[in-house]
């Protein structure tokens, strides 16, 4: 399991670039599915029989990460960039990335200490003036490592440390697909298709088009999401806590959560005794906000394991959320009568 | 009419939580069409058969709220906003949850100014002196509403949800005093508009009509030193021509207007810089909708006292009745 979740965050895919990772889900699922298929703007769609079907379930992850992509080689060897996705301007330098098929390592450089004026310290530096170096020290011998267009993810490992507490890149959203191939691993009575989408952290688009040609009974996205139980935060400001087990969402930015499938979270876990909250402040989206308006309208809900620092290098998931969101999702679609 | 547009505004319904006014719409409708129904989302639709062009109109049942997402030691409440509550609308303001607990809205008191009072910075009150006396009362999730009593003053109605009973009514009156139309008519009372329109997604795709009508508020231009705005309050039913999230059909509007004209009923056109209404959804539907608004004059729009004027909502019936009942031939 560690292994998985090892493999999936370690691996880059920005939104639009997401086929190392649709690859290897592809491996890490076809042994428990039915049928494997990769839809036209790239999500990936497992297929699960139910013993017994009446109902469509669909579960739903993101498989794209926030990065950064290419924009310009300049002259002297260095490379100019976009962010891909929310990403928070401050985070960026000084840090290691990966680029392109070549998986080409760079740094974001900035001006030594020592050569910046006192103004200079004062303030952030913005992506404008932020360069990635590669080592090259000309345009052309630049070229040959990377292309125009490339995407670059955070060089960053998976690591486990404290009491089960992981550190890795990308939990937002590896975190729910490696949650996926491992409820596709038990049987159930009702159809699954596990979707892994595209393009959520540029606008929910994969989910667009899933929501459309899946139009399952009941949706449920799986989700890595923020989690603010740090230092000068006020306790009513919290998203969510670690260690106090999956988030169910009430409502965020983009969907209000179906209230028939809330309180089947909710029985579900106080029966089975897993401890849950609520997500709490109603900010952000996912891919629920597309996936309930799809067609007629489908009921949807969230379930997230909640993650610190999410959109860095390095955010920060207790193993004991990630083990119950499992072991929530697995109850809830083995006795799911609705 | 008033009678309708008090218990439709006094009845709780916010955004998400449409299960009250529904039920109470239907009752109030159901003896004037021929099939009603409830979709996945919560809309509820009734419809009128017919065998000419198929209409739908749309009036959200949502009202903008405060749900709840913290309580704190002291039985304080904390919340997120749903809809376009405003700090400036909310001070000190009272507000009902479904089950009658009423609360008032304040502040933390570390501000110093009013206009560094952001909703993060603003609790409920429902004078509860713990957490588990208020939790006795209220969940996390739980919505409340504004709460001030419908009032009447020189022929203007106030209460804290016109925006959208006002448009609720209005298709309710439409669908009793409607005696013959060709038309198929579905009656949309749709969820989340307040959200983004939502409701009104869906339901436009399950419905597929050959035209769209929204019967929503819209501001106005007529109080002291306010935004220029060409509609006033009593001026008649308004017209949409846009808003931010629909350029209303040419073909639709200008039968609106037409019929209008044939009534002699006064009205307005609308311009609207921000904001937007069910319509904006349905025009983009499937293939596209051709769709129009008619909107009804309200000052004071997402607060817990919007002012709307009898005789525009009258006229707006009969403009809507006189748009059902006549040739619908925009294509």
């Amino acid at each position: 399991m560690a292994e998985l979740l090892k493999q999936l965050t370690e691996i880059g895919g920005v939104s639009g670039d997401e086929g190392r990772v649709r690859r290897l889900i592809e491996k890490e699922i076809s042994p428990f599915v039915d049928d494997v298929y990769t839809d036209r703007i790239g999500n990936l769609i497992a297929y699960k029989k139910g013993k017994n079907s009446s109902k469509k379930i669909m579960l739903c992850a993101h498989m794209d990460e926030v990065g950064l992509i290419i924009s310009a080689i300049q002259e002297d060897g260095t490379l100019k960039f976009r962010t891909v996705g929310g990403i928070d301007p401050r985070i960026l330098v000084s840090k290691r990335v990966l680029i392109g098929e070549n998986v080409c390592p760079g740094v974001l450089g900035i001006k030594a200490i020592h050569l910046q004026e006192a103004e200079e310290r004062q303030n952030a530096v913005r992506v404008k003036q932020m360069y990635i170096d590669i080592g090259a020290l000309s345009r052309e011998e630049a070229g040959q490592a990377v292309r125009l267009g490339d995407y670059a993810v955070f060089d960053s490992k998976y690591v486990e440390f404290g009491d089960n507490k992981v550190k890795a890149k990308a939990l937002d959203d590896r975190a729910g697909c490696a949650i996926l191939i491992e409820l596709m691993k038990q049987e159930y009575d009702n159809d699954i298709y596990a979707c892994f989408s595209v393009q959520e952290e540029v606008g929910l688009r994969g989910a667009e088009v899933l929501g459309y040609s899946i139009n399952p009974d009941i949706a449920i996205i799986v989700e890595g999401t923020t989690c603010s139980d740090v230092p000068d935060v006020e306790q009513h400001l919290y998203s969510t806590e670690m260690g106090k087990g999956p988030a169910i969402t009430i409502m965020d930015a983009t969907s209000y959560a179906s209230k028939e499938l809330v309180d089947a979270f909710v029985k579900t876990a106080q029966k089975e005794g897993i401890p849950f909250q609520f997500k709490k402040g109603a900010t952000g989206g996912n891919d629920a906000g597309r996936i309930h308006l799809a067609r007629e309208g489908i009921k949807t809900a969230t379930v997230s394991v909640p993650c610190r620092y999410i959109h860095s290098p390095s955010s920060v998931m207790d193993l004991n959320d990630y083990n119950n969101t499992i072991r929530l999702l697995s109850t809830f679609l083995k006795g799911c009568g609705l | 009419m008033k009678e309708l547009l008090k218990k439709l505004t006094e009845a709780y319904g916010p955004s998400g939580n449409e299960e009250v006014i529904r039920d109470i719409i239907r009752d109030e409708i159901k003896d004037y069409v021929d099939e009603i129904r409830v979709d996945t989302l919560g809309n509820l639709i009734a419809v009128k058969k017919g065998n000419g062009v198929k209409v739908m109109l749309a009036a959200h049942m949502d009202q903008i709220g405060f749900m709840v997402t913290h309580i704190d030691d002291n039985g304080f409440l904390r919340f997120t906003r749903i809809g376009g509550i405003s700090v400036g609308n909310s001070i000190n303001r009272r507000v009902v949850f479904k089950n009658g607990v009423t609360g008032v809205v304040s502040y933390d008191g570390d501000v110093d100014r009013l206009s560094d009072i952001k909703l993060d910075k603003m609790y409920i009150d429902i004078g509860a002196s713990n957490r588990e006396e208020a939790e006795k009362e209220v969940a996390i999730g739980d919505v409340a509403v504004y709460y001030s009593p419908f009032t009447e003053n020189n022929g203007k109605y106030v209460s804290m949800a016109m925006d959208d009973r006002v448009g609720c009514a209005l298709l309710i009156e439409t669908a009793r005093r409607l005696k013959s139309s060709p038309h198929e008519i579905y009656f949309v009372f749709t969820v989340q508009e307040e959200l983004g329109v939502r409701g009104a997604k869906t339901s436009a795709y399950a419905l597929n009509p050959d035209i769209g009508i929204a019967v929503d508020v819209t501001g106005t231009g007529d109080t002291p030193k306010a935004r220029p705005m060409a509609v006033k309050l009593g001026g008649g039913p308004a017209i949409k021509v846009k808003d931010a999230l629909v350029l209303a059909h040419p073909r639709v509007k200008e039968l609106m207007v037409k019929r209008a004209k044939e009534l002699g009923i006064p009205y307005q056109m609308e311009i609207l810089d921000a904001g937007g209404t069910d319509a904006g959804a349905i025009h983009l539907t499937r293939e596209g909708i051709p769709s129009g608004v008619l909107s009804i004059p309200c000052r004071y729009v997402h607060s817990d006292s919007e002012m709307v004027d009898a005789g525009d909502i009258e006229n707006g019936v009969k403009l809507m009745l006189k748009i059902l009942e006549g040739e619908i031939d925009i294509f």
